[in-house]
Protein backbone atom coordinates (compact mmCIF):
# COMPACT_ATOMS: atom_id res chain seq x y z
CA UNK A 1 0.00 0.00 0.00
CA UNK A 2 2.07 2.65 -1.32
CA UNK A 3 1.03 5.97 -2.05
CA UNK A 4 2.58 7.33 -5.24
CA UNK A 5 3.27 11.27 -5.18
CA UNK A 6 1.56 13.29 -7.34
CA UNK A 7 3.40 14.02 -10.82
CA UNK A 8 5.57 16.88 -10.31
CA UNK A 9 5.08 19.67 -13.41
CA UNK A 10 8.50 20.70 -15.01
CA UNK A 11 7.85 24.03 -13.87
CA UNK A 12 7.02 23.60 -10.94
CA UNK A 13 10.09 21.23 -10.59
CA UNK A 14 12.79 23.67 -11.96
CA UNK A 15 11.57 26.27 -9.87
CA UNK A 16 11.83 24.13 -6.38
CA UNK A 17 15.44 23.00 -8.11
CA UNK A 18 16.35 26.73 -8.32
CA UNK A 19 14.97 27.13 -4.49
CA UNK A 20 16.97 23.74 -3.15
CA UNK A 21 13.77 23.09 -1.08
CA UNK A 22 14.16 20.15 0.83
CA UNK A 23 11.88 17.58 -0.34
CA UNK A 24 11.42 15.76 2.95
CA UNK A 25 9.07 12.92 1.40
CA UNK A 26 12.18 11.45 -1.29
CA UNK A 27 14.77 11.79 1.26
CA UNK A 28 16.34 8.37 2.30
CA UNK A 29 16.28 10.05 5.81
CA UNK A 30 12.83 9.43 6.28
CA UNK A 31 12.88 6.07 5.82
CA UNK A 32 16.01 6.03 7.85
CA UNK A 33 13.83 7.09 10.75
CA UNK A 34 10.18 5.62 10.02
CA UNK A 35 11.15 2.79 9.56
CA UNK A 36 12.77 1.67 13.40
CA UNK A 37 9.38 3.79 14.35
CA UNK A 38 7.08 1.79 12.37
CA UNK A 39 8.90 -1.58 13.52
CA UNK A 40 8.45 -0.82 16.70
CA UNK A 41 4.81 0.61 16.98
CA UNK A 42 4.29 -3.15 15.68
CA UNK A 43 6.28 -4.59 18.05
CA UNK A 44 3.28 -4.54 20.99
CA UNK A 45 0.80 -6.78 18.24
CA UNK A 46 3.91 -8.88 16.56
CA UNK A 47 4.12 -9.67 20.36
CA UNK A 48 1.22 -10.37 21.06
CA UNK A 49 0.70 -12.24 18.03
CA UNK A 50 3.77 -14.59 19.21
CA UNK A 51 2.65 -15.42 22.15
CA UNK A 52 -0.79 -16.30 21.28
CA UNK A 53 0.74 -19.21 18.54
CA UNK A 54 3.32 -20.48 21.28
CA UNK A 55 2.18 -23.17 23.37
CA UNK A 56 1.97 -23.55 26.97
CA UNK A 57 5.09 -25.70 27.68
CA UNK A 58 7.59 -23.48 25.31
CA UNK A 59 6.16 -20.64 27.57
CA UNK A 60 6.81 -22.25 30.52
CA UNK A 61 10.03 -23.18 29.18
CA UNK A 62 11.63 -20.59 27.66
CA UNK A 63 10.08 -17.44 28.52
CA UNK A 64 7.52 -14.58 27.33
CA UNK A 65 9.77 -12.61 24.85
CA UNK A 66 11.56 -15.67 23.19
CA UNK A 67 10.60 -15.97 19.74
CA UNK A 68 7.93 -19.07 18.58
CA UNK A 69 9.66 -22.17 18.33
CA UNK A 70 6.40 -24.14 18.74
CA UNK A 71 3.04 -23.17 16.64
CA UNK A 72 -0.39 -24.43 18.46
CA UNK A 73 -3.81 -23.05 18.37
CA UNK A 74 -4.56 -23.63 22.06
CA UNK A 75 -4.95 -20.29 23.45
CA UNK A 76 -7.10 -19.64 20.83
CA UNK A 77 -9.42 -22.76 21.19
CA UNK A 78 -9.04 -22.53 25.10
CA UNK A 79 -9.84 -18.90 24.86
CA UNK A 80 -12.81 -19.22 22.54
CA UNK A 81 -14.60 -22.01 24.97
CA UNK A 82 -13.53 -21.89 28.40
CA UNK A 83 -12.46 -18.68 28.53
CA UNK A 84 -16.00 -17.38 27.07
CA UNK A 85 -14.80 -15.21 24.54
CA UNK A 86 -16.97 -16.72 21.87
CA UNK A 87 -20.17 -15.90 24.09
CA UNK A 88 -18.38 -12.46 25.08
CA UNK A 89 -18.08 -11.97 21.21
CA UNK A 90 -21.70 -12.45 20.75
CA UNK A 91 -22.81 -10.30 23.59
CA UNK A 92 -20.77 -7.30 21.90
CA UNK A 93 -21.76 -7.49 18.50
CA UNK A 94 -25.39 -7.99 19.70
CA UNK A 95 -24.85 -4.83 21.73
CA UNK A 96 -22.92 -2.79 19.32
CA UNK A 97 -25.35 -3.57 16.70
CA UNK A 98 -28.56 -2.22 18.01
CA UNK A 99 -26.81 0.81 19.92
CA UNK A 100 -25.15 1.55 16.52
CA UNK A 101 -28.42 1.61 14.60
CA UNK A 102 -30.33 3.12 17.31
CA UNK A 103 -28.04 5.59 18.02
CA UNK A 104 -28.01 6.34 14.24
CA UNK A 105 -31.86 6.63 14.14
CA UNK A 106 -32.57 8.70 16.43
CA UNK A 107 -30.04 11.19 15.85
CA UNK A 108 -30.37 11.50 12.12
CA UNK A 109 -34.10 12.44 13.02
CA UNK A 110 -32.63 15.14 15.82
CA UNK A 111 -30.83 16.57 13.62
CA UNK A 112 -33.11 16.90 10.59
CA UNK A 113 -35.38 18.43 12.86
CA UNK A 114 -32.55 21.00 14.08
CA UNK A 115 -31.25 21.74 10.81
CA UNK A 116 -34.34 22.43 8.51
CA UNK A 117 -36.87 23.38 10.97
CA UNK A 118 -37.45 26.50 12.62
CA UNK A 119 -37.21 24.92 16.09
CA UNK A 120 -37.08 28.03 18.96
CA UNK A 121 -33.52 27.68 20.63
CA UNK A 122 -32.43 25.05 17.98
CA UNK A 123 -29.03 26.53 18.79
CA UNK A 124 -28.92 25.73 22.41
CA UNK A 125 -30.79 22.64 22.15
CA UNK A 126 -27.63 21.69 19.83
CA UNK A 127 -24.61 22.60 21.76
CA UNK A 128 -26.62 20.95 24.79
CA UNK A 129 -26.90 17.73 23.30
CA UNK A 130 -23.38 17.62 22.19
CA UNK A 131 -22.36 19.24 25.91
CA UNK A 132 -23.50 16.13 26.85
CA UNK A 133 -21.49 13.87 25.50
CA UNK A 134 -18.99 15.76 26.41
CA UNK A 135 -19.34 15.48 30.03
CA UNK A 136 -17.03 12.74 32.13
CA UNK A 137 -18.60 9.53 32.14
CA UNK A 138 -17.51 9.32 35.85
CA UNK A 139 -19.88 12.03 36.55
CA UNK A 140 -23.25 9.87 35.17
CA UNK A 141 -21.87 6.00 36.60
CA UNK A 142 -23.97 5.91 40.24
CA UNK A 143 -26.71 7.41 39.48
CA UNK A 144 -27.26 5.45 35.95
CA UNK A 145 -26.58 2.31 38.20
CA UNK A 146 -29.19 3.26 40.80
CA UNK A 147 -31.67 4.20 37.47
CA UNK A 148 -31.43 0.94 35.62
CA UNK A 149 -32.04 -0.84 39.09
CA UNK A 150 -35.18 1.71 40.12
CA UNK A 151 -36.55 0.73 36.30
CA UNK A 152 -35.55 -3.02 36.93
CA UNK A 153 -33.40 -3.24 34.13
CA UNK A 154 -30.26 -3.59 36.20
CA UNK A 155 -27.74 -6.08 34.48
CA UNK A 156 -29.50 -6.40 31.48
CA UNK A 157 -27.78 -5.57 28.02
CA UNK A 158 -30.97 -3.73 27.48
CA UNK A 159 -29.76 -0.93 29.78
CA UNK A 160 -26.59 -1.57 27.99
CA UNK A 161 -27.62 -0.35 24.89
CA UNK A 162 -29.71 2.39 26.47
CA UNK A 163 -26.84 3.69 27.84
CA UNK A 164 -24.57 3.57 25.10
CA UNK A 165 -27.18 4.88 22.94
CA UNK A 166 -28.32 8.30 25.41
CA UNK A 167 -24.49 8.96 25.99
CA UNK A 168 -23.69 8.89 22.19
CA UNK A 169 -26.57 10.49 20.76
CA UNK A 170 -25.47 14.23 21.48
CA UNK A 171 -22.23 13.94 19.37
CA UNK A 172 -23.58 11.99 15.93
CA UNK A 173 -26.52 14.27 16.37
CA UNK A 174 -23.84 17.26 16.27
CA UNK A 175 -22.33 15.82 13.30
CA UNK A 176 -25.43 14.88 11.63
CA UNK A 177 -26.61 18.21 11.60
CA UNK A 178 -23.82 19.89 10.59
CA UNK A 179 -23.82 17.67 7.32
CA UNK A 180 -27.91 18.00 6.90
CA UNK A 181 -27.49 22.01 7.17
CA UNK A 182 -25.44 22.03 4.18
CA UNK A 183 -27.75 20.51 1.94
CA UNK A 184 -28.99 22.33 -1.02
CA UNK A 185 -32.78 23.91 -0.20
CA UNK A 186 -33.71 23.61 -3.97
CA UNK A 187 -33.79 19.59 -2.84
CA UNK A 188 -36.48 20.71 -0.34
CA UNK A 189 -38.26 22.38 -2.43
CA UNK A 190 -38.82 20.41 -5.28
CA UNK A 191 -40.11 17.48 -2.63
CA UNK A 192 -42.20 19.61 -1.10
CA UNK A 193 -43.82 20.95 -4.35
CA UNK A 194 -44.41 17.70 -5.04
CA UNK A 195 -46.63 16.95 -1.87
CA UNK A 196 -43.87 15.09 0.50
CA UNK A 197 -44.28 15.73 4.38
CA UNK A 198 -41.52 16.25 6.73
CA UNK A 199 -41.40 12.35 7.06
CA UNK A 200 -41.46 11.84 3.65
CA UNK A 201 -38.74 14.06 2.60
CA UNK A 202 -36.81 12.90 5.33
CA UNK A 203 -36.84 9.13 4.40
CA UNK A 204 -36.73 9.63 0.52
CA UNK A 205 -34.02 12.62 0.27
CA UNK A 206 -32.50 13.50 3.46
CA UNK A 207 -31.66 10.06 4.55
CA UNK A 208 -30.30 8.83 0.93
CA UNK A 209 -28.02 12.22 0.83
CA UNK A 210 -26.89 11.64 4.27
CA UNK A 211 -24.91 8.43 3.62
CA UNK A 212 -21.67 9.43 3.61
CA UNK A 213 -21.66 11.23 7.02
CA UNK A 214 -23.95 7.77 8.35
CA UNK A 215 -20.96 5.75 7.12
CA UNK A 216 -18.53 7.45 8.89
CA UNK A 217 -20.54 7.86 12.13
CA UNK A 218 -21.41 4.63 11.87
CA UNK A 219 -17.40 2.83 11.70
CA UNK A 220 -16.44 5.13 14.67
CA UNK A 221 -19.71 4.57 16.78
CA UNK A 222 -18.89 0.72 16.05
CA UNK A 223 -15.54 0.95 17.63
CA UNK A 224 -16.13 3.16 20.32
CA UNK A 225 -19.73 1.20 21.55
CA UNK A 226 -17.97 -2.28 21.07
CA UNK A 227 -14.56 -1.15 22.53
CA UNK A 228 -16.42 0.25 25.61
CA UNK A 229 -15.46 -0.86 28.73
CA UNK A 230 -16.79 1.33 31.94
CA UNK A 231 -20.31 1.03 30.76
CA UNK A 232 -20.37 -2.53 30.54
CA UNK A 233 -18.54 -2.44 34.24
CA UNK A 234 -20.90 0.24 35.19
CA UNK A 235 -24.27 -1.64 34.28
CA UNK A 236 -23.59 -5.50 33.71
CA UNK A 237 -22.95 -8.19 36.88
CA UNK A 238 -23.60 -11.33 34.98
CA UNK A 239 -20.43 -12.86 33.70
CA UNK A 240 -22.08 -14.78 30.83
CA UNK A 241 -23.71 -11.00 29.73
CA UNK A 242 -20.39 -9.22 29.50
CA UNK A 243 -18.99 -7.76 26.16
CA UNK A 244 -15.42 -8.93 24.84
CA UNK A 245 -13.93 -6.10 26.55
CA UNK A 246 -14.83 -6.88 30.55
CA UNK A 247 -14.50 -10.48 29.69
CA UNK A 248 -10.95 -10.21 28.83
CA UNK A 249 -10.50 -8.68 32.41
CA UNK A 250 -11.80 -12.01 34.06
CA UNK A 251 -10.35 -13.85 31.68
CA UNK A 252 -7.04 -12.46 32.87
CA UNK A 253 -7.90 -12.96 36.11
CA UNK A 254 -8.44 -16.66 35.71
CA UNK A 255 -6.08 -17.81 33.34
CA UNK A 256 -3.44 -15.30 34.97
CA UNK A 257 -0.25 -17.60 33.94
CA UNK A 258 -1.79 -18.92 30.56
CA UNK A 259 0.01 -15.82 28.83
CA UNK A 260 -1.05 -17.74 25.35
CA UNK A 261 -5.29 -17.89 26.10
CA UNK A 262 -4.75 -14.02 27.71
CA UNK A 263 -2.99 -13.13 24.42
CA UNK A 264 -5.21 -14.79 21.94
CA UNK A 265 -8.13 -13.72 23.59
CA UNK A 266 -7.01 -9.81 23.41
CA UNK A 267 -5.94 -10.89 19.57
CA UNK A 268 -9.84 -11.97 18.90
CA UNK A 269 -11.37 -9.11 20.64
CA UNK A 270 -9.24 -6.84 18.12
CA UNK A 271 -10.15 -8.66 15.02
CA UNK A 272 -13.71 -7.06 14.66
CA UNK A 273 -12.78 -3.50 14.85
CA UNK A 274 -9.87 -4.50 13.04
CA UNK A 275 -11.93 -5.56 10.03
CA UNK A 276 -13.76 -2.68 10.22
CA UNK A 277 -10.86 -0.57 10.11
CA UNK A 278 -9.66 -2.28 7.26
CA UNK A 279 -13.01 -2.49 4.85
CA UNK A 280 -13.57 1.34 6.16
CA UNK A 281 -10.35 3.00 6.87
CA UNK A 282 -11.41 6.30 4.78
CA UNK A 283 -14.63 6.60 6.77
CA UNK A 284 -12.91 5.76 9.53
CA UNK A 285 -10.59 8.34 9.32
CA UNK A 286 -13.06 10.71 8.11
CA UNK A 287 -15.25 10.12 11.42
CA UNK A 288 -12.43 10.76 13.73
CA UNK A 289 -12.34 14.25 11.85
CA UNK A 290 -15.92 14.93 12.02
CA UNK A 291 -16.15 17.98 14.46
CA UNK A 292 -12.33 18.42 14.96
CA UNK A 293 -11.63 19.49 11.57
CA UNK A 294 -13.28 22.58 10.79
CA UNK B 1 -29.45 38.96 9.91
CA UNK B 2 -30.21 42.29 8.58
CA UNK B 3 -33.30 43.98 10.57
CA UNK B 4 -35.66 44.05 7.10
CA UNK B 5 -35.59 40.56 5.52
CA UNK B 6 -35.96 40.27 1.95
CA UNK B 7 -39.14 39.15 0.86
CA UNK B 8 -37.67 35.21 -0.38
CA UNK B 9 -36.16 35.37 3.05
CA UNK B 10 -39.19 36.21 4.94
CA UNK B 11 -41.28 34.01 3.25
CA UNK B 12 -38.79 31.18 3.93
CA UNK B 13 -38.78 31.66 7.46
CA UNK B 14 -42.63 31.97 7.86
CA UNK B 15 -42.51 28.62 6.08
CA UNK B 16 -39.96 27.22 8.66
CA UNK B 17 -41.51 28.76 11.31
CA UNK B 18 -44.59 26.05 10.93
CA UNK B 19 -42.89 22.85 12.79
CA UNK B 20 -45.17 20.16 12.18
CA UNK B 21 -45.81 17.55 15.14
CA UNK B 22 -43.90 14.28 13.50
CA UNK B 23 -40.69 16.98 13.44
CA UNK B 24 -41.50 17.91 17.21
CA UNK B 25 -41.75 13.83 17.74
CA UNK B 26 -38.33 13.74 15.96
CA UNK B 27 -36.74 16.39 18.20
CA UNK B 28 -37.79 15.57 21.48
CA UNK B 29 -37.28 11.50 21.61
CA UNK B 30 -33.71 11.72 21.07
CA UNK B 31 -33.77 14.73 23.10
CA UNK B 32 -35.44 13.21 26.20
CA UNK B 33 -33.94 10.11 26.08
CA UNK B 34 -30.69 12.13 26.52
CA UNK B 35 -31.66 14.64 29.78
CA UNK B 36 -33.08 11.41 31.02
CA UNK B 37 -29.89 9.15 30.68
CA UNK B 38 -27.10 12.50 30.53
CA UNK B 39 -28.16 15.17 32.28
CA UNK B 40 -30.70 13.95 34.90
CA UNK B 41 -27.96 11.42 36.19
CA UNK B 42 -25.55 14.29 36.12
CA UNK B 43 -27.10 16.58 38.51
CA UNK B 44 -27.63 13.39 40.67
CA UNK B 45 -24.09 13.44 41.23
CA UNK B 46 -24.05 16.80 42.47
CA UNK B 47 -26.66 15.76 45.10
CA UNK B 48 -25.17 12.41 45.76
CA UNK B 49 -21.75 14.37 46.82
CA UNK B 50 -23.32 15.68 49.65
CA UNK B 51 -24.37 12.32 51.29
CA UNK B 52 -22.88 9.46 52.41
CA UNK B 53 -24.87 6.16 50.80
CA UNK B 54 -24.58 2.85 50.25
CA UNK B 55 -26.72 2.69 47.59
CA UNK B 56 -29.46 0.20 49.81
CA UNK B 57 -30.46 2.83 53.29
CA UNK B 58 -31.19 6.09 52.59
CA UNK B 59 -28.57 8.16 51.70
CA UNK B 60 -27.74 10.63 54.38
CA UNK B 61 -26.75 13.76 54.18
CA UNK B 62 -23.48 15.38 55.33
CA UNK B 63 -22.78 18.85 53.51
CA UNK B 64 -19.48 18.85 51.91
CA UNK B 65 -17.85 16.39 54.42
CA UNK B 66 -17.24 14.36 51.49
CA UNK B 67 -15.17 17.23 50.30
CA UNK B 68 -13.33 17.95 53.23
CA UNK B 69 -12.20 14.02 53.52
CA UNK B 70 -11.06 14.30 49.85
CA UNK B 71 -8.86 16.59 50.80
CA UNK B 72 -7.33 14.95 53.39
CA UNK B 73 -7.50 11.22 52.18
CA UNK B 74 -3.51 10.49 50.44
CA UNK B 75 -5.09 8.20 48.20
CA UNK B 76 -7.25 10.74 46.06
CA UNK B 77 -4.51 13.42 46.45
CA UNK B 78 -1.84 10.66 44.56
CA UNK B 79 -4.95 9.86 42.17
CA UNK B 80 -5.11 13.78 41.78
CA UNK B 81 -1.26 14.21 41.51
CA UNK B 82 -1.24 11.24 39.06
CA UNK B 83 -4.23 12.96 37.29
CA UNK B 84 -1.75 16.33 36.38
CA UNK B 85 0.64 13.87 35.64
CA UNK B 86 -1.36 12.21 33.05
CA UNK B 87 -2.23 14.97 31.52
CA UNK B 88 0.78 16.63 31.20
CA UNK B 89 2.48 13.27 30.18
CA UNK B 90 -0.29 11.47 28.10
CA UNK B 91 -0.84 14.73 26.81
CA UNK B 92 2.41 16.34 25.87
CA UNK B 93 4.11 12.82 24.81
CA UNK B 94 1.13 12.05 22.12
CA UNK B 95 0.58 15.89 21.02
CA UNK B 96 4.40 16.34 20.56
CA UNK B 97 4.65 13.11 19.20
CA UNK B 98 0.99 13.18 16.68
CA UNK B 99 2.78 16.50 15.11
CA UNK B 100 5.95 15.28 14.61
CA UNK B 101 4.56 12.37 12.59
CA UNK B 102 2.07 14.42 11.04
CA UNK B 103 4.68 16.89 9.57
CA UNK B 104 7.06 14.29 8.31
CA UNK B 105 4.50 12.09 6.91
CA UNK B 106 2.78 15.16 5.22
CA UNK B 107 4.22 14.96 2.20
CA UNK B 108 2.70 11.96 -0.16
CA UNK B 109 5.88 9.33 -1.17
CA UNK B 110 6.86 5.74 -1.56
CA UNK B 111 5.51 3.50 1.76
CA UNK B 112 4.21 7.22 3.40
CA UNK B 113 0.59 5.50 3.70
CA UNK B 114 2.14 2.23 4.85
CA UNK B 115 3.94 4.33 8.01
CA UNK B 116 0.46 6.13 8.42
CA UNK B 117 -1.41 3.00 8.50
CA UNK B 118 0.68 1.33 11.56
CA UNK B 119 0.79 4.41 13.35
CA UNK B 120 -2.91 4.71 13.85
CA UNK B 121 -3.72 1.00 13.81
CA UNK B 122 -3.38 0.86 17.56
CA UNK B 123 -6.35 3.35 17.54
CA UNK B 124 -8.41 0.16 16.71
CA UNK B 125 -7.58 -2.06 19.71
CA UNK B 126 -9.68 -1.18 22.67
CA UNK B 127 -7.74 0.52 25.42
CA UNK B 128 -8.68 -2.27 27.44
CA UNK B 129 -7.10 -4.22 25.24
CA UNK B 130 -4.52 -2.36 24.61
CA UNK B 131 -3.83 -2.45 27.98
CA UNK B 132 -3.75 -6.48 27.97
CA UNK B 133 -1.17 -6.33 24.97
CA UNK B 134 1.41 -3.60 27.01
CA UNK B 135 0.37 -6.31 30.33
CA UNK B 136 2.67 -8.40 27.40
CA UNK B 137 5.17 -6.56 26.86
CA UNK B 138 5.89 -6.02 30.53
CA UNK B 139 5.53 -9.65 32.04
CA UNK B 140 8.73 -9.89 34.22
CA UNK B 141 9.90 -12.28 31.47
CA UNK B 142 7.87 -10.36 28.15
CA UNK B 143 9.96 -9.09 25.32
CA UNK B 144 11.25 -5.56 27.05
CA UNK B 145 13.12 -7.53 29.88
CA UNK B 146 14.11 -9.89 26.85
CA UNK B 147 15.51 -7.09 24.77
CA UNK B 148 17.11 -5.06 27.18
CA UNK B 149 18.84 -8.29 28.20
CA UNK B 150 20.21 -8.60 25.11
CA UNK B 151 21.14 -5.47 24.42
CA UNK B 152 23.30 -5.92 27.62
CA UNK B 153 21.37 -3.24 29.73
CA UNK B 154 20.16 -5.68 32.29
CA UNK B 155 20.10 -3.14 35.38
CA UNK B 156 17.20 -1.33 33.54
CA UNK B 157 15.74 -4.62 33.53
CA UNK B 158 12.05 -4.48 36.43
CA UNK B 159 9.03 -5.55 37.22
CA UNK B 160 7.73 -2.49 35.09
CA UNK B 161 3.91 -2.85 36.36
CA UNK B 162 4.93 -3.92 39.40
CA UNK B 163 7.41 -1.37 40.90
CA UNK B 164 5.93 1.87 42.51
CA UNK B 165 8.50 4.30 40.75
CA UNK B 166 7.50 3.45 36.91
CA UNK B 167 3.96 2.03 37.13
CA UNK B 168 2.40 4.90 36.19
CA UNK B 169 4.99 5.86 33.86
CA UNK B 170 4.96 2.67 32.08
CA UNK B 171 0.55 2.52 31.93
CA UNK B 172 1.60 6.19 30.23
CA UNK B 173 3.93 4.85 27.76
CA UNK B 174 0.90 2.24 26.47
CA UNK B 175 -1.76 4.85 26.22
CA UNK B 176 0.56 7.51 24.39
CA UNK B 177 0.92 4.50 21.59
CA UNK B 178 -2.58 4.12 21.38
CA UNK B 179 -3.06 8.04 21.25
CA UNK B 180 -1.05 9.16 19.07
CA UNK B 181 -2.58 7.95 15.84
CA UNK B 182 -5.35 10.06 16.76
CA UNK B 183 -4.22 13.07 17.40
CA UNK B 184 -1.59 12.41 14.23
CA UNK B 185 -4.35 12.54 11.88
CA UNK B 186 -6.00 15.53 13.23
CA UNK B 187 -2.72 17.31 12.24
CA UNK B 188 -2.78 16.29 9.15
CA UNK B 189 -6.06 16.78 8.23
CA UNK B 190 -4.75 20.47 9.81
CA UNK B 191 -1.62 20.70 7.49
CA UNK B 192 -3.44 19.39 4.62
CA UNK B 193 -5.67 22.97 5.15
CA UNK B 194 -2.45 25.45 5.27
CA UNK B 195 -1.75 27.41 2.80
CA UNK B 196 1.79 25.96 0.75
CA UNK B 197 2.46 28.77 -0.90
CA UNK B 198 2.96 30.97 2.00
CA UNK B 199 6.18 28.72 2.72
CA UNK B 200 7.50 29.03 -0.14
CA UNK B 201 7.35 32.68 0.16
CA UNK B 202 9.23 32.58 3.32
CA UNK B 203 11.52 30.38 1.74
CA UNK B 204 12.35 32.60 -0.78
CA UNK B 205 13.08 35.14 1.99
CA UNK B 206 15.45 32.42 3.66
CA UNK B 207 13.79 31.29 6.43
CA UNK B 208 15.04 28.24 7.71
CA UNK B 209 12.23 24.79 7.63
CA UNK B 210 12.32 25.39 11.63
CA UNK B 211 11.46 29.02 11.38
CA UNK B 212 9.26 28.21 8.77
CA UNK B 213 7.42 25.57 10.52
CA UNK B 214 7.02 28.00 14.16
CA UNK B 215 6.06 31.07 12.58
CA UNK B 216 4.24 30.14 9.22
CA UNK B 217 2.75 26.85 9.60
CA UNK B 218 1.61 27.00 13.54
CA UNK B 219 0.11 29.75 13.38
CA UNK B 220 -2.14 28.34 10.79
CA UNK B 221 -2.67 25.11 12.33
CA UNK B 222 -4.34 27.22 15.65
CA UNK B 223 -7.81 25.94 15.35
CA UNK B 224 -6.23 22.44 15.30
CA UNK B 225 -4.75 22.95 17.93
CA UNK B 226 -7.80 24.12 20.47
CA UNK B 227 -9.44 21.33 19.14
CA UNK B 228 -6.38 18.60 19.87
CA UNK B 229 -5.75 20.79 23.40
CA UNK B 230 -9.45 20.27 24.47
CA UNK B 231 -9.77 17.05 23.15
CA UNK B 232 -6.22 16.04 25.06
CA UNK B 233 -7.26 17.17 28.49
CA UNK B 234 -10.73 16.00 27.94
CA UNK B 235 -9.71 12.22 26.98
CA UNK B 236 -6.90 12.42 30.27
CA UNK B 237 -9.53 13.05 32.92
CA UNK B 238 -11.26 9.98 31.55
CA UNK B 239 -9.24 8.06 30.87
CA UNK B 240 -9.78 4.99 32.82
CA UNK B 241 -10.07 1.78 30.53
CA UNK B 242 -6.18 1.28 30.35
CA UNK B 243 -4.92 2.00 33.68
CA UNK B 244 -7.80 -0.55 35.10
CA UNK B 245 -6.92 -3.10 32.57
CA UNK B 246 -3.01 -2.87 33.43
CA UNK B 247 -2.48 -2.37 36.86
CA UNK B 248 -6.17 -1.64 38.57
CA UNK B 249 -4.48 1.18 39.79
CA UNK B 250 -1.61 -0.92 41.95
CA UNK B 251 0.67 -1.11 43.00
CA UNK B 252 0.24 0.45 46.36
CA UNK B 253 -2.46 2.97 44.36
CA UNK B 254 0.63 4.26 42.83
CA UNK B 255 -1.17 4.22 39.29
CA UNK B 256 -4.43 5.68 40.97
CA UNK B 257 -5.97 8.24 38.87
CA UNK B 258 -9.17 10.21 39.89
CA UNK B 259 -11.69 8.19 37.60
CA UNK B 260 -10.27 4.09 38.99
CA UNK B 261 -10.38 5.97 42.47
CA UNK B 262 -14.39 7.30 41.88
CA UNK B 263 -14.78 3.44 40.08
CA UNK B 264 -13.03 1.80 43.11
CA UNK B 265 -15.13 3.97 45.40
CA UNK B 266 -18.33 3.38 44.15
CA UNK B 267 -18.31 -0.21 43.00
CA UNK B 268 -15.85 -2.21 44.93
CA UNK B 269 -16.17 -0.22 48.61
CA UNK B 270 -19.85 0.55 48.15
CA UNK B 271 -18.75 4.44 49.20
CA UNK B 272 -21.51 6.05 46.24
CA UNK B 273 -21.52 9.39 48.06
CA UNK B 274 -17.81 9.44 48.23
CA UNK B 275 -17.53 8.37 45.06
CA UNK B 276 -19.91 11.12 43.26
CA UNK B 277 -17.91 13.64 45.41
CA UNK B 278 -14.56 12.12 43.17
CA UNK B 279 -17.28 12.58 39.81
CA UNK B 280 -18.06 16.22 40.97
CA UNK B 281 -14.19 17.32 41.21
CA UNK B 282 -13.64 15.36 37.51
CA UNK B 283 -16.13 17.29 36.04
CA UNK B 284 -15.06 20.27 37.92
CA UNK B 285 -11.36 19.82 36.06
CA UNK B 286 -12.64 19.35 33.22
CA UNK B 287 -15.79 21.78 32.58
CA UNK B 288 -13.02 24.78 31.49
CA UNK B 289 -12.28 22.51 28.57
CA UNK B 290 -15.61 21.24 27.35
CA UNK B 291 -16.67 24.69 27.06
CA UNK B 292 -13.04 25.96 25.23
CA UNK B 293 -14.42 22.90 22.72
CA UNK B 294 -18.07 23.94 22.92
CA UNK B 295 -17.34 27.40 22.24
CA UNK B 296 -15.11 26.61 19.39
CA UNK B 297 -18.15 24.18 17.62
CA UNK B 298 -20.54 26.76 18.15
CA UNK B 299 -18.26 29.46 16.42
CA UNK B 300 -18.16 27.11 13.18
CA UNK B 301 -21.89 26.26 13.47
CA UNK B 302 -22.09 29.90 12.80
Amino acid sequence: MTTLAPPVTPSVAARRNRRRRPRAARSPWLHVAMIPVTLLWLSPIVFVLFVAIRSYDDIAARGLGALPASFSTDGFATALTDGGVLEALGNSVVVTAWAVFLSLALSSVAAYALSRFAIPGRRTILLTMLAGNLLPPQILLVPVAAITEAIGIADTRTALVIVQVGFGIGFYTFVLHGFMRSLPTEVFEAARLDGAGPGGIFWRIVLPLSRPSLAALAALATTWIFNDLIWAMTVLRTESKFPITAALLNLQGGFASAWNVVAAGSLIAAIPTAIVFFMFQKQFVSGLLVGANK
Amino acid sequence: MSAQPSAPARERRSRLARVPLLVWVFLLVPFVIELFWVFWPAANSFSLSLTRWDGITLAEPVGLQNFRDLAADPIFLTALRNNVIWVFGFGGLSVVGGLVLAVTLNKPGPLVGLYRSAIYLPMVVSLAVSGLFWRVMYAPEGPINGTLGLLGLESLERQWLADPAVALWAVLIAAVWRQVGYIMVLYLAGLKGTDPTLEEAAAVDGANAWQRFWRIVMPQLRGVNTVVFAVTVIDSLRTFDIVWAMTRGGPYNETQLLSTYMFQQAFTTGNLGYASAIAVVIFALAIGFIITYLARQARTED
